[in-house]
């Protein structure tokens, strides 16, 4: 699992690398719409998310994950919610 | 009355990628049947299959789709592309809303389905991929296709076991028919080489064994056959209405000329003699053809016991003094028995036969059986002319389809 202060960087790489985007083109601002991220895609990348960082995003915050900042502020909840990671 | 040809053909057998990879193999009377490689064979009792180990879905299509496409989509698209292609279509904005695309499959995405189950029960895994359902739905073959090629008419799947590719191929001509459509792309994909599968048809015991040299295990009409062998793959073909084929000066492949659909209604695995019967000669009828003037049947031949000497029966009945004329043929004996696939690669077999005028053979025949005492082209392919010949598939259920071939 990666420090917190390397979440965001984290998620902007796993995001470029879905999406095959450059790094540098995905920022914190970025929303799935600018970055071409339609539903599919978000059911994608929610899982990558699950699976790397060891984490569940109930389905009501899910819904509410419509930009990379939401993203972050999500994962962050759910990591300080349960700090032991699910094993998978 | 409208009239249906094909104009594009593609398949994707153990023989390898491509009709001419089918054509070849078949022509030379070479089996595809192997051990399994491709999934975990720990708890199989020395599997065998016509797979094809050496398929590279990356080779063919984007990543991208990849995610989105199981096994048996993969063959499906990769044969339908070859069918396209090969029949030149361009189609306007209004065309489109005329073509569709009807794909059979007995078992759709198998292949994700097992693994899923398998990390659900056997490895504990908790979370699975959120493209598990798109990957395992049956119409997602069907739906790829027309997403592809921008397909916005009648767009399904038919599922008949082993009958599916054949139904597909029959429903989508009549739709052309009824004045529903003008262009179909259709037929059958399966990819059933999946430990939870295997093991399934093993409980059947109707699988033949090994053996010391599995290439020779599946046996039609011959009397020491033993089962059948699982195959995988697809194949696809375009379905054009007559007119509008030869006014864009379409290569013809040939024209389907008849079908028809019948069920046993008696027995969920016992093959039936009188429906399959009623289907064949319904399907000559629509054909316009007497049985006389069929000159090549590319049998259902499965290899089990009760099927081929069933088929021989229902031949037998429907083509009277000239079911001893006819040349007969179980290409399964090469390519498998691809499911849902079949019927398809079936049926371009024949089609290869009324184009070359080489009847494919039946491999690994070796001694005569009393119940089966028809012409089945042993081993060896034949030349001779074909002007009308016969596709039959009669699956488990008791569902019957017969597709009829003419010299366009």
């Amino acid at each position: 699992m990666p420090e917190p202060d390397s979440l965001e960087q984290k998620v902007i790489e796993l995001i470029a690398q879905k999406k095959r985007l450059p790094p540098e083109s995905v920022t914190l601002d970025s929303t799935f719409v600018e970055l071409g991220i339609d539903s599919l895609d978000g059911m994608d990348l929610l899982f990558t998310f699950e699976e790397t960082f060891k984490l569940s995003i109930p389905d009501e915050v899910a819904q509410q994950m419509k930009s990379v900042r939401q993203v972050t502020e999500a994962l962050r909840a759910a990591l300080a919610a349960n700090p032991q990671p699910s094993t998978n | 009355m409208r009239r249906v040809v094909i104009t594009g053909i593609g398949a994707v057998s153990a023989l390898g990628v491509g009709v001419p990879a089918l054509w070849e193999g078949l022509a030379a009377g070479r089996s595809g049947i192997r051990r399994v490689t491709i999934c975990d064979q720990s708890r199989l009792t020395d599997p065998i299959a016509a797979e094809l180990s050496s398929f590279d879905p990356a080779a063919h299509l984007s990543s991208d789709q990849l995610l989105l496409l199981d096994r048996y989509a993969a063959f499906a698209m990769v044969a339908a592309e070859e069918a396209w292609s090969g029949a030149g279509l361009e189609l306007t904005e209004e065309e489109r809303q005329r073509a569709g695309a009807l794909i059979g499959t007995g078992m759709g995405g198998v292949t994700r389905q097992d693994e899923c189950y398998r990390d659900m029960y056997d490895r504990g895994v908790t979370r699975t991929h959120p493209f598990t359902i798109p990957r395992i739905m049956y119409n997602a073959a069907a739906s790829h296709i027309s997403m592809k090629y921008r397909l916005e008419g009648p767009t399904l799947c038919i599922s008949t076991a082993c009958s599916s590719a054949s139904h597909a191929i029959g429903e989508a001509a009549e739709l052309i028919r009824a004045g529903r459509a003008d262009v179909m792309v259709a037929g059958g994909a399966d990819a059933p080489i999946a430990p939870g599968v295997v093991k399934a048809w093993e409980g059947m015991r109707v699988l033949a064994p090994a053996g010391d040299d599995p290439a020779t295990a599946c046996r039609p009409f011959s009397a020491d056959r033993q089962g059948l062998v699982l195959g995988e793959g697809s194949g696809v073909v375009i379905l054009e209405e007559r007119e509008r084929a030869m006014r864009r000066g379409a290569v013809i492949h040939g024209e389907l000329s008849g079908y028809s659909a019948t069920a046993d209604a008696a027995h969920i695995t016992a093959p039936g003699v009188e429906s399959p019967a009623r289907a064949i000669r319904q399907a000559l009828a629509q054909a316009g053809l007497n049985p006389e003037q069929i000159q090549y049947i590319n049998a259902h031949g499965t290899a089990t016991r009760l099927n081929d000497s069933t088929e021989t029966t229902i031949i037998k009945r429907v083509f009277g003094d000239h079911a001893r004329r006819v040349a007969i043929s179980s290409t399964k004996s090469m390519h498998g028995h691809m499911m849902g696939a079949s019927g398809a690669v079936e049926l371009i077999a024949t089609l290869m036969a009324l184009e070359r005028g080489i009847v494919p053979p039946t491999a690994n025949y070796r001694k005569p059986d009393p119940e089966c005492d028809l012409d089945y082209v042993p081993n060896q392919a034949r030349e001779m002319k074909v002007d009308a010949a016969v596709s039959n598939s009669f699956a488990f259920g008791g569902l019957n389809a017969v597709l009829v071939v003419t010299r366009a």
